[in-house]
């Protein structure tokens, strides 16, 4: 079938590229919830910068001369931005728009995605980073916490697969 | 020059940031050409009807795994500076089945989302804001969830040391199982109607 995207093994080899990359220059590879948590953390510690400061999990980011602000992961994700914006831009995909499968309406794919958003959010804590900074990172550099992640998500995920059928088919 | 470069301190810190950021143009550039900024098209892995998740995601791994053993053959990367993500192995499980049930509802995952919202969908914009409050619902939860978060911890392990083979061997078999799966993933996106999102 004709697909208006790239050959998916062609940009998996220039994923993989920038990944090399990434290790060449930082020497940690990539990462996105690390950028969420960045803004997460100054947004408390504007808000209420005794309580971030009190918290062993925020004041781990916070402090004298810190800004949580200024990380790798930070720039990193602003990058992807743009990356995403011009690969969007000269392929005509640019819209605002909510997509969803037609047996649900844009209210339901909105809660949902909030609702998953959450998850990946929370779980990304847990697991010391996402789909990016844990799973393919980690795998890249053979670490057993990569394997370990990637199987849990994708495992999961195929495991409920079916109860959430409807939402995507 | 032999990476990575910034931890030896061979380039300057204003250069890091600049460096983070053309990676980033890098990293979403692909994520969207791929077809990344579709739910839809996310989703279809778990389905059958389109792995273009599976293909990627293990392709990018061989590829990001080999050059490092390559670079590091070469001399052109010194390996023991490059950061091994911690094993704490019941974080890492309990995160991960967190995660792939965030996957499954909201169709993202921090990355992808990030990428989509850039190209205006607004479900991937309200996933971001959802990732947001995941955390810190986290960061405030965390003292009850410290012990967990820290539970059986295997230090900065590699699998190849775990299973007692080099490096190498191990890769070998991982682009065995990648091969595995591609053969699969071809099957089932003939198998499965697919449409285009």
């Amino acid at each position: 079938m004709k697909t208006k995207y790239m050959n998916p093994y062609l940009a998996g080899v220039l994923l993989g590229l920038v990944l090399l990359s990434a290790f060449y220059f930082s020497g940690r590879g990539l990462g996105a919830s690390g950028a969420v948590k960045s803004i997460v953390v100054t947004a408390v510690e504007t808000v209420a910068s005794d309580h971030a400061s009190n918290s062993e999990y925020y004041s781990k980011y916070t402090g004298e001369g810190k800004n949580p602000l200024n990380s790798w992961l930070v720039y990193e994700m602003l990058g992807v931005i743009v990356g995403g914006f011009l690969s969007g831009a000269f392929a005509g995909r640019l819209k605002l728009k909510v997509e969803h499968s037609p047996k649900i309406t844009s209210n339901k794919r909105l809660m949902l995605a909030g609702i998953g958003g959450i998850l990946f959010g929370f779980g990304s804590q847990l697991g010391r980073g996402c789909t990016s900074g844990s799973a393919l990172t980690g795998m890249a550099v053979l670490s057993l916490a990569g394997f370990v992640t990637m199987m849990a998500i994708f495992g999961t995920a195929f495991a409920l697969a079916f109860f959430f059928r409807k939402n995507w088919i | 020059m032999m990476g990575p470069l910034i931890p030896q301190e061979v380039i300057g810190e204003g250069w890091n940031f600049f460096i983070a950021f053309a990676v980033g143009i890098g990293f979403g550039f692909v994520l969207e050409q791929a077809g990344f900024s579709s739910s839809r098209k996310l989703a279809g892995v778990f389905y059958g009807y389109d792995a273009v998740v599976l293909k990627v995601f293990f392709t990018a791994a061989v590829t990001g795994m080999l050059g490092l053993l390559y670079f590091s053959l070469f001399g052109w990367i010194d390996l023991s500076m490059v950061w091994v993500n911690p094993t704490y192995l019941w974080s890492a499980i309990i995160g991960g089945i967190i995660m792939g049930a965030g996957f499954i509802i909201g169709g993202f995952c921090p990355g992808t989302s990030v990428c989509a919202a850039a190209i205006g969908k607004i479900d991937a914009m309200v996933f971001v804001v959802g990732i947001a409050v995941g955390i810190f619902g986290f960061g405030e939860l965390y003292p009850m969830i410290k012990s967990l978060y820290l539970a059986e911890y295997l230090g900065q392990v590699k699998l190849s040391t775990i299973f007692g083979i080099s490096q190498g061997v191990l890769a070998f078999f991982v682009i065995i199982a990648a091969l595995l799966m591609f053969w699969i993933a071809e099957i089932a996106e003939k198998k499965f109607p697919r449409e285009e999102y």
